[in-house]
């Protein structure tokens, strides 16, 4: 019987030691750990964390900069209205692969899953951190109804999103469990879920632009446009190609052990393939923006100072990245496309940025003199993404993402 | 002399006349008909559900709803609604007293301790004398909060006032966002029941029967407590008696399709900080078409995706039957050859 248990406490000690810690024993796990990267993210995680407690302590004004004229801060501008769109990764490679039958892009689609998976995940946490009253998150689907709401869409559909991902997600994970009946049953509804994420996504990516359209006073007109819907939606579908790109190229050149032979073959024609698209997107975009102008008879706007940070954004951050892709797609080199895709992934944050903090309120008397946040509020932002990072690196360093579980066959 | 004679009996006139007989009438009403209110509150629930799904809904605001019309060319600056209002609603005392006139140096706005505030501006008519423009939530007909919250919790009674309720806010601040006039404010010194903090338009003093704290309290008459239509009505002929007194402006009578809380001003309500180019229509109209594409991609992307989906696999499945068949072909003609 005392035999028996230490078998199984030794079946548990490899299991563990296998998932867990990626077949090292803890003392050398515990070594290997210590990297530059990981020292600067605890000194981020213990500055930012303690802050996130004092938030339950003392209130929310400790850690945002938000106020009563400007109730949101860079949780929501950039956690929630920049995490979003660039996490349109997987429903958009997801139905270019399942959907269109894209074939070449097979060995990235469970990285974009994972990529959109993990940032709707923490566009949640960003928008916990905000809530005055963050245990009450569910009230929207049990408590009340605001059915007039686009924000009530928004929290169904980023919910409901949320979990599709999971299952999306999870053949990676039952893989990595080693359990191959459920895995079999989740992949029997791919489809089912690829298409609910085509419908979720492409009403909650353009729902919220249209939360703006109830700031027909406050927006800047130049950035408020009855097209707002159509500008969200539109560019989440080239920032997730984009972001593709970015994080493909971030895995490959720091976790280039984690992908396999068939990820590593490929990248470089699915850079392009990205690029491509991204290309055509951008373009799309650009024209939607220029017509967005005209609709409202806007042109006067341009030559002030807020109409030159518009052209900033458009030319600078839309145009000239979309330019750069039309370059390295014709000259095939991945190294432009990739460099167009950070442009173009920047571009995104600034627009989003630009729509929930720059252009918002700005015919108040004093906008934009208090536009540096707080260090505390910046100092909350850094712990999150990198929880995120952190949380990435750990799936990607145990989870058949960028390379094929032997054994499995495609789904 | 005359003319302030007048306009304070003008005042009463509404106050009491106006607002005790829509009382009286208002209390019959209650009695007699609880039950039918009860079941018709029920069914209009249900067929406005119904409606709202549609995405088509008029709503031309509450017969016989309260409201107040503020005259700035009426208002001395004294606070005396500031220091009414506080007291009325049991709010914090603040540190500088209400008849600290130091305040005006800066532009104030209403927030977590004060239901409304008074503000200085400058007279472009006349420079020693100054402009105060009392703030507060204007209660509007169709109000953007209520649009905005995803939890309901704020509510346009038939009374007038919009009325937030705590228990249901989870604090996520789109009403803040949504507002056109900058009045719901945000406790954020309270760590574990943070709420949204506004002007209730006295509503338990006028369901008593009584009128708000602020227009009671007011010693010039610059608040006229009363029905929307008459203030309306009251707005109109004080404009008209003295056409180059005021600016032929209600304001409110249609910025965002109207509002309970109106103003009247002897000069442009712009000068006075108030947002200008409003549109007239309820901003719960800027979100209708898109909720009501809503509907369309619920149902017609599955069809359209699925078709793309099934025409795939119906390719893939051609590709390899045409395979097959050349394979076979092959054979045959490598075994006939």
């Amino acid at each position: 019987m005392g035999n028996g248990y230490a078998v199984k406490n030794e079946n548990f000690r490899s299991w563990f030691m296998d998932k867990l810690l990626m077949g090292l024993s803890w003392p050398e796990y515990s070594r290997k750990l210590l990297t530059p990267f990981n020292v600067i993210a605890a000194i981020i995680l213990s500055i930012g964390l303690p802050l996130i407690v004092l938030r339950f302590v003392d209130g929310l004004y400790l850690v945002t900069h938000a106020s009563d004229d400007y109730p949101w801060g860079l949780y929501l501008g950039w956690g929630l209205f920049g995490g979003v769109p660039l996490s349109a990764t997987g429903f958009v490679m997801a139905t270019a692969y399942y959907i269109f039958g894209f074939k070449g892009f097979r060995p990235i689609v469970r990285l974009a899953v994972l990529t959109g998976f993990l940032g709707y995940l923490f566009a949640v946490i960003y928008l916990l951190v905000d809530l005055g009253r963050p245990w009450r998150i569910y009230y929207p689907m049990i408590i009340g109804f605001g059915t007039a709401s686009v924000l009530f869409l928004v929290a169904w559909h980023v919910a409901t999103y949320l979990t599709v991902q999971l299952l999306e997600f999870s053949p990676a994970i039952l893989e990595w469990l080693k359990s191959r009946r459920v895995r079999r049953w989740a992949t029997m509804i791919t489809i089912g879920m690829t298409i609910a994420g085509i419908i979720l996504s492409t009403l909650h990516q353009s729902a919220l632009g249209a939360m703006y359209l109830l700031a027909p006073g406050k927006l800047h007109p130049l950035w408020f446009s009855s097209y707002i819907p159509t500008f969200f939606l539109s560019s989440a579908v080239y920032a997730a190609l984009a972001m593709v790109i970015v994080v493909s190229t971030l895995a490959v050149r720091f976790l280039r052990d984690k992908a396999g032979p068939t990820f590593l073959g490929s990248i470089d024609r699915i850079t392009l393939g990205l690029g491509k698209g991204a290309c055509i997107g951008m373009y799309v975009y650009f024209v939607l923006k220029v017509i967005g102008i005209a609709h409202d008879d806007n042109w006067g706007l341009l030559s002030t100072p807020y109409g030159y940070w518009f052209l900033v954004e458009i030319l600078g951050f839309v145009l000239l990245p979309a330019l750069i892709f039309t370059l390295g797609v014709k000259m095939s080199s991945v190294r432009t496309v990739r460099f167009g895709a950070f442009l173009a992934v920047i571009g995104i944050i600034v627009n989003r940025l630009n729509v929930s903090i720059v252009a918002l309120n700005w015919n108040l008397p004093h906008h934009l003199h208090h536009i540096i946040p707080p260090w505390r509020e910046v100092a909350v932002v850094l712990s999150i993404a990198t929880i995120h990072i952190l949380i990435f690196r750990w799936i990607l360093n145990r989870m058949p993402v960028m390379r094929e579980e032997p054994g499995y066959e495609d789904h | 002399m005359d003319n302030e004679h007048r306009t304070d009996k003008e005042h009463e006139a509404v106050k009491n006349g106006g607002g005790n007989s829509d009382c009286k009438k208002r209390l019959t009403l209650t009695r007699r008909g609880f039950l039918g209110t009860v079941a018709s509150v029920g069914g209009a629930a249900l067929i406005s559900n119904a409606k709202e799904a549609c995405g088509y809904k008029e709503f031309a605001g509450y017969p016989d709803s309260f409201g107040c019309l503020t005259d700035f060319t009426r208002c001395v600056g004294c606070r005396s609604c500031e220091k009414a209002c506080n007291e009325a609603n049991n709010l914090e005392k603040p540190q500088v007293p209400f008849d600290d006139k130091s305040v005006f140096e800066e532009t104030r706005r209403p927030n977590a301790h004060a239901y409304t505030v008074v503000n200085r501006y400058e007279n472009p008519k006349d420079k020693s004398n100054p402009i105060y423009r009392k703030m507060q939530c204007n209660h509007c007909k169709e109000p953007g909060c209520a649009t905005a919250c995803p939890i309901h919790a704020y509510s346009k009674t038939p009374e007038g006032a919009v009325f937030y309720d705590e228990s249901l806010c989870f604090g996520c601040r789109y009403c803040m966002t949504a507002c056109p006039f900058y009045v719901p404010s945000f406790d954020y010194w309270s760590a574990l029941e943070p709420k949204i903090v506004k002007c209730t338009m006295c509503r338990d003093r006028i369901k008593k029967g009584g009128i708000t704290a602020c227009a009671e309290a007011c010693p010039t008459g610059a608040i006229t407590f009363g029905k929307r239509e008459d203030l309306i009505k009251v707005a109109r002929e004080r404009i008209g008696k003295n056409p180059d007194k005021y600016v032929d402006h209600i304001y409110g009578e249609h910025e965002v399709g109207g509002t309970n809380w109106m103003y009247v001003s002897g000069v442009p309500f712009e000068q006075l900080g108030f947002p200008s180019h409003l549109p007239t229509t309820p901003l719960v109209e800027q979100t209708k078409g898109f909720l009501a594409a809503v509907p369309v991609v619920l149902t017609v992307w599955p069809a359209l995706f699925g078709m793309c989906y099934a025409a795939l696999r119906h390719r893939n499945e051609q590709d390899k039957q045409d395979k097959e068949k050349e394979a076979s072909q092959g054979k045959e003609e490598m075994k006939n050859g």
